[in-house]
């Protein structure tokens, strides 16, 4: 798979503008819900397109339809009207990492990182899930029940659990939004670090025009419901971003662009 | 020594943990202990012939007596034959129809009168009609018993299976899981704690529907002798076989405790 034979060195803007293949076209997509004849526009004409291994955020005030979009991106409910269509693997593989860690409390640390490749029938499940676990930083918490957990080891369980399978796919709906503010920081790098070493195509739901920033190729802005896209803004800052990328003016311009679009 | 309210700093958390656990053990054994000499002081001063009170040496030389001539262990075997049996297949049914009534509200509302009805039958009413139907061998006590384990277990899958955390199934949904994988590595577990809360009520039940149909009629069973330990006016067996109903239901118990231990160690 493409995943396998992509070098990890050299640099990932280099390599989409030599070789932009897309990832994911989403067109016309409107979704509304019908709650007790009450009707809720929740996403309307919806269009955008992916490349593979670029990581795109999308920002928008709550209530906007940003984990409906994501939920329709993972196929675990239908539009209304419009379709999305995938370029690569009939069907794609996803990875998921959701709002809350949302890790089976009956399994340890090791067997919730190993179920999506227990699902494939991976024989080689075991191994992979200890170098996953060494990847995001908890060697010695292979036994721990996620009960024992922090809320930041967990979310990082479920980062792992997205990962580890290798999906073709990876949709983070505000993975660290319930992580305290140096956690996250420190969390930011690490996705940063394991996107650069692993090269998914990612779709990241946020609320933060920091992370956006110091994450996505692309930043897309959604409006209140029922949203619709409002910006559609690459960031052209340098990688790897370090800590320092957010005192630049090129920083300060983007943040303020996104700040303006959503109000 | 062992109820110092403060810590002690030598000994370790888990030391005084197990302290503690064995402390109460101790209470509870002391307290079954302290039980007999007081029977047999109330024999003693109420002056009861044997028949109505038997003092605890009655019963527990009538315990060896029948220990010895192989009847006790006899009759204790049908009847946890009859308990075991009645409860695998009233929870077999239980849990799958449960299963289906949690997925589905249709079927759910249409079978639900059924069962409300079933349950407000008492079962000591139509056991006679069982054994009517299915004769006075142990078939019509495996029926009874099933039957009585049938409910509790029944609505404890549904509740069970109904508490499983939807994001949960949308993660085993975006990585393609099947129907099965959902079941085996999801619903199971996951309504596990309740289900096996289930068997734990469905346990004691199913050991008072076996007494329940032997009692209507039999040939042996510990509800057998108990009947012919009335009819006799031995007393002493009519405590014998109650002791061993009691260590019967311990014995179900202790099973499902171990099998929570077993299961469930990822709860505190
Ligand atoms: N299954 C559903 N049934 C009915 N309404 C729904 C459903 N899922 C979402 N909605 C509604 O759709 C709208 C968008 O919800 P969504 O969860 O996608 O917003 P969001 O952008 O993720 O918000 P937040 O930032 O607070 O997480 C909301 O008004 C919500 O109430
Ligand atoms: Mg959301």
């Amino acid at each position: 798979m493409f995943l396998r034979n992509y070098s990890t060195s050299g640099s990932s803007q280099r390599h989409k503008i030599m070789n932009p293949k897309p990832a994911l076209a989403v067109k016309n997509l409107s979704v509304v819900f019908d709650e007790n004849d009450n009707k809720i526009h929740a996403l309307e004409n919806i269009s955008f397109n992916i490349h593979q291994r670029e990581f795109i955020c999308f920002l928008g005030p709550s209530g906007s339809g940003k984990t409906t979009l994501l939920r329709l991106i993972a196929n675990l409910i239908k539009p209304t009207s419009g379709e999305v269509n995938f370029m690569f693997g009939h069907p794609p593989k996803i990875g998921m990492v959701f709002q809350q860690p949302n890790l089976m409390p009956w399994r340890s640390v090791l067997d919730n990182i190993k179920l999506p490749l227990e699902l494939e029938n991976d024989i080689h499940a075991h191994e992979k899930a200890l170098d996953m676990i060494r990847l995001v930083g908890l060697t010695g918490f292979e036994d721990s029940y996620p009960r024992d957990l922090s809320g930041g080891m967990a979310q990082r369980v479920g980062l792992a659990r997205g990962l580890i399978h290798e999906p073709d796919l990876l949709l983070l709906d505000e993975p660290f939004a319930s992580l305290d503010a140096l956690t996250r920081e420190r969390m930011w790098t690490e996705l940063s670090n394991l996107w650069q070493a692993k090269q998914k195509t990612v779709i990241m739901v946020t609320h933060s025009i920091n992370e956006s920033l110091f994450l996505a190729d692309r930043v897309l802005v959604l409006t209140q419901r029922p949203g619709k896209i409002k910006l559609d803004m690459p960031v052209d800052l340098p990688r790897p971003r370090k800590d320092d990328v957010r005192y630049t003016s090129q920083f300060g311009k983007l943040a303020k662009k996104l700040r303006e679009a959503i109000e | 020594m062992f109820t110092s309210p403060q810590p002690s700093p030598i000994l370790g958390e888990g030391v005084q943990k197990i302290m503690k656990t064995s402390l109460s053990r101790l209470l509870g054994l002391l307290s079954i202990l302290l039980f007999i000499p007081i029977w047999e002081l109330i024999v003693r001063a109420s002056n009861l012939p044997k028949f109505i009170l038997p003092s605890p040496i009655d019963v527990w030389t009538r315990f060896l007596k029948s220990l010895n001539d192989g009847s006790l262990l006899y009759h204790t075997s049908i009847t946890f034959f009859e308990v075991l049996l009645g409860l695998l297949a009233g929870t077999l049914f239980a849990t799958i129809i449960g299963y289906m009534l949690a997925k589905s509200k249709t079927l759910e509302k249409i079978l639900s009168p059924y069962l409300v009805a079933s349950q407000a039958i008492p079962i000591v009413a139509i056991a006679p009609l069982l054994v009517i139907w299915l004769g006075d061998g142990i078939l019509s006590k495996v029926v009874i018993c099933a039957l009585i384990v049938f409910f509790p277990v029944l609505i404890n899958t549904i509740v069970g299976v109904r508490a499983v955390s939807s994001p949960l199934y949308d993660l085993m949904n975006s990585l393609r899981a099947n129907r099965l994988q959902i079941l085996l590595k999801l619903e199971i577990p996951a309504s596990l704690p309740v289900l096996l809360g289930g068997l734990r009520i469905g346990a004691t039940l199913s050991v008072i529907g076996a007494i329940v149909g032997e009692l209507v009629s039999a040939d042996r069973g510990l509800g057998f002798l108990l009947q012919l330990g009335d009819f006799q006016y031995d007393t002493s067996m009519v405590f014998v076989a109650v002791f061993m109903l009691i260590a019967l239901a311990l014995l179900l118990y202790g099973i499902v405790t171990l099998l929570e231990r077993r299961f469930l160690k990822w709860q505190k």
